[in-house]
């Protein structure tokens, strides 16, 4: 989906998804072609180089940078311990000064131009988890795998967490109620809740209290979300919030019905295992926030259901993105070819729309998205 | 392709600009005795999958040049015909090149307001994006420094520390920190890390010693030879260099457009700091020129604050009209964006109107009430970077001032801002709000509320965004870079007359008399007043001239010192004449809420920048 911004957000009931699944740096893939993996299986795992400590041990010792080596009691490569003398300095035979390890690992460099002393730091292990329930269908050696399964897909628009998992469960009666704090229940624990036009801040706040892992929703408050994360999301890259809870929104800021498909898919599923991320960066390459739901053989039906790709036309159902009729549904009845003068004098492409209560207006291509029956 | 001797001998040029969503070319030929832009034509930028080819854009964007223009440039295999013979051919090809996210830099130097500012200056002049500035003193721990230089995959590194002769530690130290970060280049796995030493030669040796195993290492004069002076030229030539042979060449299809190109490939920024130095050479001026785009805002300036003049380039990473526009919102607070709108709006409302916007940053605004609130998270946006730029756009510091007793009183100190509003010439904008605002009256009362010219200070847009071509065109065939600036890049707006000073009582600012084509006109410009004249364009595409004379009341200074009068030539355009008699400085926020609304709507009803009965909805 590398231009997901562009109109029409994917909502699918069965397609073939595969995730790669890359440590930061080369290590062990530690399963292979064929294995089947649940979402919390690890599937490769590294060390990450630790951290580099200087120490000026010339300063401390005194000693000019080019006499480090004759002082130092340690040498490039050797294991160091917090506190364990690593430099020692004798002068008038009797009068010692010792430099001491700050960290545990090894000596890096000595440099006897700065009196530098490098410590690097014990490596720190690393795991990636398969994040979706499915089979291992590559493994990119030292690197990492693609994890493949066939399952119902949602894209939301923004989300804020990473990746978890957990059992769907309606938290709302239909696609147009606020998900408010009264709807969180404890057997909400564990589980992937689905909202209506919105979730409120307090409702937030008591599905971590009760320990939701996810939350889907139609829309969200933006004054709610930096009342929430406590500061303002400048530019959308997201994902690696610790909040305690992923949010996955599904159409936008405010008050905002989740698409009717999205919100009969969710529900078709209810009780079945879901896998979320809220990561979301919106510049080029984007990467929106997702709903994965992988599906049982039985579930699979037979022939794969072919992704219609079709531009707009007469007929199909809109969505308005942006203001004056932000959150309005409806179909288009007419494209027209030349420019169209806007109220606010830009000249932009448009398309005539007919509203769901019958009312008809004008919009700019780019404020519209598509959506599926 | 041809290589020319004499540059007078190039009549077709064909210049390409390779952005990272649309490639731009445009076609300039010599008629009638002068350069012209002719035709321009565009198309997708294939550098990412499925195409992964540059060049398949470039052949699709010089496509439709031939066939808006009928003249073939483009043999049977996809080849530039070279030199041009009648209606067939090209006389040279050059391109600019900003795809797969531009160049991205990261630079260090030993003291964070000395050295390493120096080494961020010569970085962002040569139209990167500096990822972050590593200093000794920059208050992070050393451990702190080499995990964020891990972390970060730049395209090539910028060191430099110390004066020539001065003390060596403080750099070495800064390498080592390097070579413990083992750093990675962001494309391409196969080749080591460029890094060019830019610092004390005296640590030549050792830097060597410490980072030529593990990295490219390049070794140029020092860009602070001493304190006094900085020597930014090896330095950015070294970055294109490596530009060219690492970056570019890492990309898809870039090896082909080198071959085809018959200058550089330059970065996109780099080419447009080329043309408005060019320009501010040539006619002996001060410029500022701001690119707003969607993430990104660059401001860039040539002033002159002694003989020489001194060019300077800002990139504001998170001020942009569409995926950075929350940013600017927080940045700015909502109470500074709302000032330029006259109604009052819902904040709530407004909130998530901004974030829809960052999410979807396509849409476009359709009701005027959008139009205007856009326009004033505009004007917040590029006033945010322009005191970004003021900022870094200084004197050197740590050099130490000879005072003289007159200058006991002023608090000048070193490091102050180069940037003044009084001696500009001119100020170009650029950018979508800038470029395709649907009046054009509306990009010059932006450009001045966010600005705040002093003076007498003309205005202009970039029509399409020509300069980067234009900037590689200075380079091969300067008399046609800036025949095709004046008369076809620029969208002359016209000039803004604002005296600079405060009057605490309102009553009059100046007194003016302007010979326009259709008669004189004099009168007074009171304080809060703004007034606009037409002066039009000529048939030349040049701005028509008018003779003028200002006399500024005793507190207001319009150049020559307060209260006295200035007689000048001064340029229309599109727009015309604009007397801003709002002093300066003028701060909006300082007006009570009825008069900060009457004045919003009485300006923009003077300068027609709404339909009649906008703002009364």
């Amino acid at each position: 989906m590398g231009h997901a911004y562009t109109p029409g957000l994917k909502v699918t009931d069965q397609m073939v998804i595969k995730k790669q699944r890359i440590l930061p740096l080369k290590g062990d893939v530690v399963v292979k072609v064929g294995d089947h993996v649940e979402p919390e299986t690890v599937v490769a795992r590294t060390h990450l180089p630790g951290q580099v400590v200087p120490i000026n041990v010339a300063n401390k010792l005194g000693v000019p940078p080019e006499d480090l080596e004759l002082v130092m009691t340690k040498k490039p490569g050797d294991r160091i311990k917090e506190g364990e003398e690593i430099a020692l300095s004798v002068s008038l035979w009797i009068f010692k000064s010792r430099c001491a390890a700050t960290i545990d690992g090894t000596i890096e460099s000595v440099s006897t131009v700065t009196g530098q002393v490098l410590q690097r730091g014990n490596p720190t292990p690393v795991e990636v988890k398969a994040y979706v329930k499915g089979e291992v269908t590559e493994v990119i050696p030292n690197e990492g795998v693609v994890v493949t399964c066939i399952g119902s897909f949602v894209q939301g628009i923004f989300g804020i967490g990473g990746e978890t998992s957990g059992p769907i469960m309606m938290a709302t009666s239909d696609n147009a109620t606020v998900l408010d704090e009264g709807m969180i229940q404890d057997n909400m624990k564990g589980k992937i809740i689905v909202g209506g036009s919105m979730v409120t801040a307090a409702a937030l706040k008591k599905a971590i209290k009760t320990g939701v892992r996810g939350i889907v929703t139609g829309g969200f408050d933006d004054k709610d979300l930096r009342d929430f994360l406590g500061y303002d999301i400048g530019v959308a890259i997201t994902g690696s919030e610790e909040i305690g809870v992923t949010l996955v929104v599904t159409e936008g800021f405010g008050t905002i019905d989740m698409a009717q498909k999205t919100f009969s898919l969710l529900h078709r599923h209810e009780g079945e295992l879901a896998c979320i991320n809220g990561a979301t960066q919106i510049r080029a390459g984007v990467i929106r926030p997702e709903v994965v739901i992988p599906l049982k053989t039985e579930q699979v039906e037979k022939a794969e259901v072919e992704d219609k790709v079709l531009g707009l036309q007469i007929g199909s159902p809109i969505r308005v993105i942006r203001h004056p009729h932000f959150g309005k549904l409806g179909a288009v009845t007419d494209l027209p070819a030349p420019l169209h003068k806007l109220e606010s004098e830009s000249k932009a492409r448009i398309l005539e729309v007919e509203f769901a209560d019958g009312s008809r207006s004008i919009v700019p291509r780019a404020n519209v998205e598509m959506i599926e029956d | 392709m041809a290589k020319f001797d004499n540059p007078d001998d190039i009549k077709i040029i064909v210049a390409t600009d390779c952005g990272s969503t649309t490639t731009k070319a445009i076609l300039i030929e010599y008629v009638n005795g002068e350069y012209r832009q002719t035709t321009r034509g565009e198309a997708p930028t294939t550098v990412e999958a499925p195409f992964e080819d540059v060049t398949m854009g470039v052949l699709n964007a010089v496509g439709e040049l031939e066939e808006l223009s009928g003249r073939k440039i483009l043999d049977e295999n996809g080849k530039f015909i070279s030199p041009a013979r009648g209606d067939v051919g090209t006389d040279v090809y050059i391109s600019t090149s900003s795809a797969g996210g531009g160049l991205q830099m990261m630079v260090a130097g030993v003291v964070r307001s000395m050295t390493a500012e120096s080494a961020e200056r010569a970085a962002l002049g040569a139209g990167a994006i500096v990822m972050d500035v590593i200093a000794s003193n920059d208050k992070r721990l050393p451990h702190q420094q080499i995990e964020r230089i891990r972390h970060l995959r730049p395209d090539m590194i910028l060191l430099s520390g110390g004066i020539d002769g001065g003390t060596t530690t403080h750099v070495v130290e800064l390498a080592e920190l390097v070579a413990a970060a083992d750093p990675r280049p962001r494309l391409g796995s196969s080749y080591k890390l460029p890094i060019i030493y830019a610092g004390n030669k005296n640590a030549t040796g050792e830097v060597k010693k410490v980072l030529e195993d593990k990295v490219d290492l390049r070794v140029v004069d020092n860009l602070r030879p001493v304190l006094e002076r900085e020597n930014l030229g090896p330095a950015r030539e070294e970055i294109h260099e490596l530009f060219m042979e690492h970056v570019m060449a890492q990309a898809p299809g870039y090896k082909k457009l080198m071959d085809w190109a018959d200058a550089p490939i330059m970065p996109t920024p780099g080419a447009v700091g080329l043309i408005i130095q060019t320009i501010a050479r040539q006619y002996g001026i001060e410029a500022v020129g701001v690119d707003i785009g969607g993430a990104t805002t660059d401001v860039f300036s040539v002033f002159r604050p002694g003989d020489e003049p001194v060019f300077n380039r800002t990139v504001s990473a998170n001020l942009g009209m569409s995926y950075s526009i929350s940013n600017v919102f927080a940045e700015a607070t909502l109470p500074m964006v709302m000032r330029w709108v006259p109604f009052i709006m819902d904040e709530r409302d407004l909130r998530n109107r901004v974030k829809n916007k960052m999410i979807r940053p396509t849409t476009i605004p359709q009701s005027m009430e959008e139009l205007i609130f856009e326009q004033a998270i505009a004007r917040e946006a590029l006033r945010l970077a322009f005191v970004q730029h003021k900022n870094f756009a200084t004197v050197l510091k740590g050099v130490q001032q000879q005072r003289t007793i007159a200058d006991a009183f002023e608090q000048s100190a070193s490091g102050k801002t180069i940037v003044n509003m009084m001696t500009l010439d001119m100020l170009i904008g650029s950018g979508g709000v800038l470029s395709h605002a649907p009046r054009r009256q509306q990009s010059a009362l932006m450009m001045i509320d966010a600005f705040l010219p002093e003076g007498i200070t003309r205005l202009a847009v970039d029509s399409i965004f020509m300069m980067p071509q234009l900037g590689v065109l200075t380079e091969v065939q300067p008399k046609a870079a800036t025949e095709v600036f004046e008369k076809d890049c620029l969208i002359h707006l016209g000039t803004c007359i604002a005296p600079s000073g405060q009057s605490k009582k309102g009553g009059p600012v100046m007194k003016y008399t302007i010979d326009l084509p259709s008669g004189q006109v004099s009168g007074t410009l009171n304080h809060l007043e703004m007034k606009k004249f037409e002066l039009g364009i000529g048939d030349d595409s040049l701005p028509i001239k008018a003779k003028a004379r200002f006399e500024p009341e005793r507190n207001f200074d319009l150049g020559a010192g307060p209260g006295r009068p200035v007689e000048k030539e001064i340029h229309g355009g599109v727009v015309g004449i604009i007397l801003d008699g709002r002093g300066r400085p003028f701060d909006l926020s300082s007006l009570s809420e009825t008069e900060r609304v009457s004045h919003l709507v009485s300006w923009a009803e003077e300068l027609n920048i709404y339909p009649e009965g906008a703002l009364k909805q």
